[in-house]
């Protein structure tokens, strides 16, 4: 389970590290979109994927799993959703106004629309 | 102390949520923005009044103790920092009163988010709420940045687009961090961490140790220090002029979240040994000078405004890497008037602009800016503060930082790259004065209407309250270093933050808490 979980979440980052560093706000946005996917994952994974950690120290309460990183977690999700949301509205102002859905200062010459 | 630390945090909240319900009612906004910042500033002073008494004040969420809920902490440092806050706010707010807001529907309650998450970031005593506070602020700055109508201006979405980007891989970064620190340490709270850190287990030393270096990382990406240093000035240069004065104290962030985490977090604990020397003082001077470069390339005075921003952030976070009391009190006493002095050229680049009709602010020969006879003395004050000339107080933070640090032969270095860009900025802000004030030719055209506001009352009233800081704190020189030293030497004592987060009585709760794998 666990070497399942850090291969997905490895992948996940090398995928979403390759396709952020793309010149288009498309695959950026995908990109972060797998990035933060990876990131949550880590974070769940933080709280130890068995049911024998919990948080307090309490009679009886052995078989429970650190509620904690579930909590971050959401937060984590909530707050990433927000900002993807954001980022996509931005990207496509940016195409709008700029014609070229290209990061960075140089505009795509014409004629070389269909390339990377 | 009562509830008085919430407030900073509260009252902005509060408030932007009422502006919600008075959607579309500019006048109304208004007064309630203004209501707002007085009410912040109130606080703000009676939380500095409280902490320099001595004693740190620590604010429970829910009344839940330190380690297991969220804890505010008032000390000297977060302090001024929430006053230099509100001190910043005001003008910022009075500016856009100028026209600004009215280009959109919720520039009000975006700057007040905005407030909200800088007050919440410099009180919180909590790591992962610290990341909750960074993104408030950062969702607010993306959205002042783009406040408008940015169809005309290509350049500005394509910089936002950037910022945005950057700072997204930066809050991932910052997860990636806490993960690791939680999965290690099994705590987030900033007190409990400096606890746990020396007794970290030799099998997890370099996980925390990755951890650590990726929370230097997001907050050096905030502070703007080379290499992740060239995003700020496109994006800085090309804000409007109300959130531009607001986002000076956005690096100021980076850099106050990287001296609590590196005096009060790492504290001496061997896992963080060597994490900062010698790499960071070397960055901080590289951003120097390419700041001074962008300086003497840049070809209007906000890009120039820009560099000087990069270039206070380099200067501050030299400061940082020593980790010295006297080092870090000549940052605290430098910090406040760069912050102020940077802000104010904003405001004054923008009041140029509207006064040069076809021009802006681009330092090229033309028509005189009407109402120059008094932009002048402004800009004059400004740039004597900023480029650190006697007698303003940047002379006096500079020469605090030059006789602070530079030890171990860094001194030459030290003393060489601050004092070079100082006559440098000197040489650029006098060149960029020629072109904007004395060369000035007739005019052949009749002049073009005033199109926006920045003649009325406010946008003044907050450039004159910007450029009279300068002065002020040239006469409070005496209380603000007294202040800094002070809020340094409390913050190189690191245990009166832990014991005041977590008192002596409940330091077993920890201990018993958990069984970590």
């Amino acid at each position: 389970m666990a070497i399942i979980l850090a291969l997905g979440i490895g992948l996940m980052m090398a995928g979403g590290v390759w396709l952020a560093l793309r010149p288009r706000s498309f695959s950026v946005v995908l990109g972060l979109t797998l990035m933060s996917y990876a990131v949550n994952l880590l974070i769940l994974m933080s709280g130890r994927i068995d049911r024998r950690v919990p948080p307090l120290a309490l009679p009886g309460a052995e078989d429970l799993a650190d509620p904690l990183p579930q909590a971050l977690v959401l937060t984590a999700i909530v707050i990433g959703f927000g900002m993807t949301a954001f980022l996509i509205a931005l990207a496509l102002k940016a195409l709008a106004v700029n014609r070229s859905d290209r990061l960075g200062e140089g505009a795509v010459p014409p004629g070389d629309e269909g390339k990377d | 102390m009562g509830d008085w630390p919430i407030l900073p945090v509260l009252v902005p909240f509060v408030s932007a949520c009422l502006m919600l319900i008075a959607h579309g009612r500019l006048p109304a906004q208004r007064l309630m923005a203004l209501v707002s910042a007085a009410l912040g500033l109130v606080a703000a002073v009676q939380l500095l009044v409280a902490a320099d008494a001595g004693t740190i004040a620590v604010y429970r969420l829910g009344d839940w103790p330190a380690p297991f809920g969220i804890v505010l902490v008032v000390d000297r440092l977060a302090a001024m920092m929430v006053l230099l806050t509100a001190l910043l706010g005001l003008p910022a707010l009075l500016m856009a009163m100028g026209g600004a807001d009215a280009g959109g529907k919720h520039f009000h309650p975006l700057f007040q988010l905005q407030l909200a998450g800088l007050a919440g970031a410099f009180l919180t005593g909590d790591l992962f709420n610290l990341f909750v506070f960074f993104e408030i602020l950062l969702l607010a700055s993306y959205a002042l940045l783009m406040h408008g109508k940015v169809g005309s201006e290509p350049g500005r979405v394509r910089a936002g687009l950037i910022y945005v980007v950057l700072n997204l891989v930066g809050s991932s970064l910052f997860l990636i961090a806490l993960a690791l620190v939680y999965g290690t340490l099994g705590t987030l709270n900033l007190a409990d961490f400096a606890r746990l850190l020396p007794l970290v287990a030799e099998d997890d030393r370099a996980l925390v140790r990755t951890a650590l270096a990726l929370l230097a990382a997001v907050f050096l990406l905030k502070a703007a220090v080379l290499p992740m240093a060239l995003w700020l000035p496109p994006v800085y240069a090309r804000a409007p002029a109300a959130a531009a004065a607001l986002f000076v104290i956005l690096t100021k962030v980076g850099v106050i979240m990287l001296l609590r985490l590196s005096v009060t977090g790492f504290g001496d604990a061997e896992v963080a040994a060597g994490l900062l020397m010698p790499w960071l003082p070397l960055l901080a001077l590289a951003t120097i000078i390419i700041a001074t470069m962008g300086a003497l390339a840049a070809s209007r005075l906000v890009e120039i405004v820009a560099q000087l921003v990069l270039l206070s952030a380099g200067t501050m976070v030299f400061a940082l890497g020593f980790s010295s009391v006297r080092g870090t009190a000549a940052l605290l006493y430098y910090l406040p008037q760069s912050t102020l002095v940077c802000a104010g050229l904003f405001l004054l680049a923008a009041h140029l602009e509207a006064r040069r009709p076809g021009l802006g602010d681009r330092l090229v020969r033309g028509a005189s800016a009407r109402g120059r006879g008094w932009l002048a003395p402004a800009y004059l004050v400004l740039a004597v503060g900023v480029s650190g000339l006697p007698p303003l107080s940047g002379f006096l933070g500079k020469l605090m930082l030059l006789q602070a640090l530079g030890q171990d032969g860094w001194r030459l270095a030290w003393w060489g790259v601050l004092l070079g860009s100082g006559l440098a900025v000197t040489l650029v802000l006098a060149r960029a004065a020629g072109p904007l004030f004395w060369q000035a030719k007739e005019m052949v055209a009749g002049p073009a209407p005033l199109a926006d506001g920045l003649s009325r009352p406010a946008p003044l009233l907050a450039l004159w309250l910007l450029v009279a800081a300068g002065p002020l704190l040239v006469l409070l020189a005496q209380p603000a270093s007294d202040y800094a030293r002070a809020a340094a030497e409390q913050l190189h004592t690191p245990q009166t933050y832990r014991d005041a987060v977590m008192p002596a009585g409940s330091s077993e709760a920890p201990a018993m808490r958990e069984r970590r794998p």
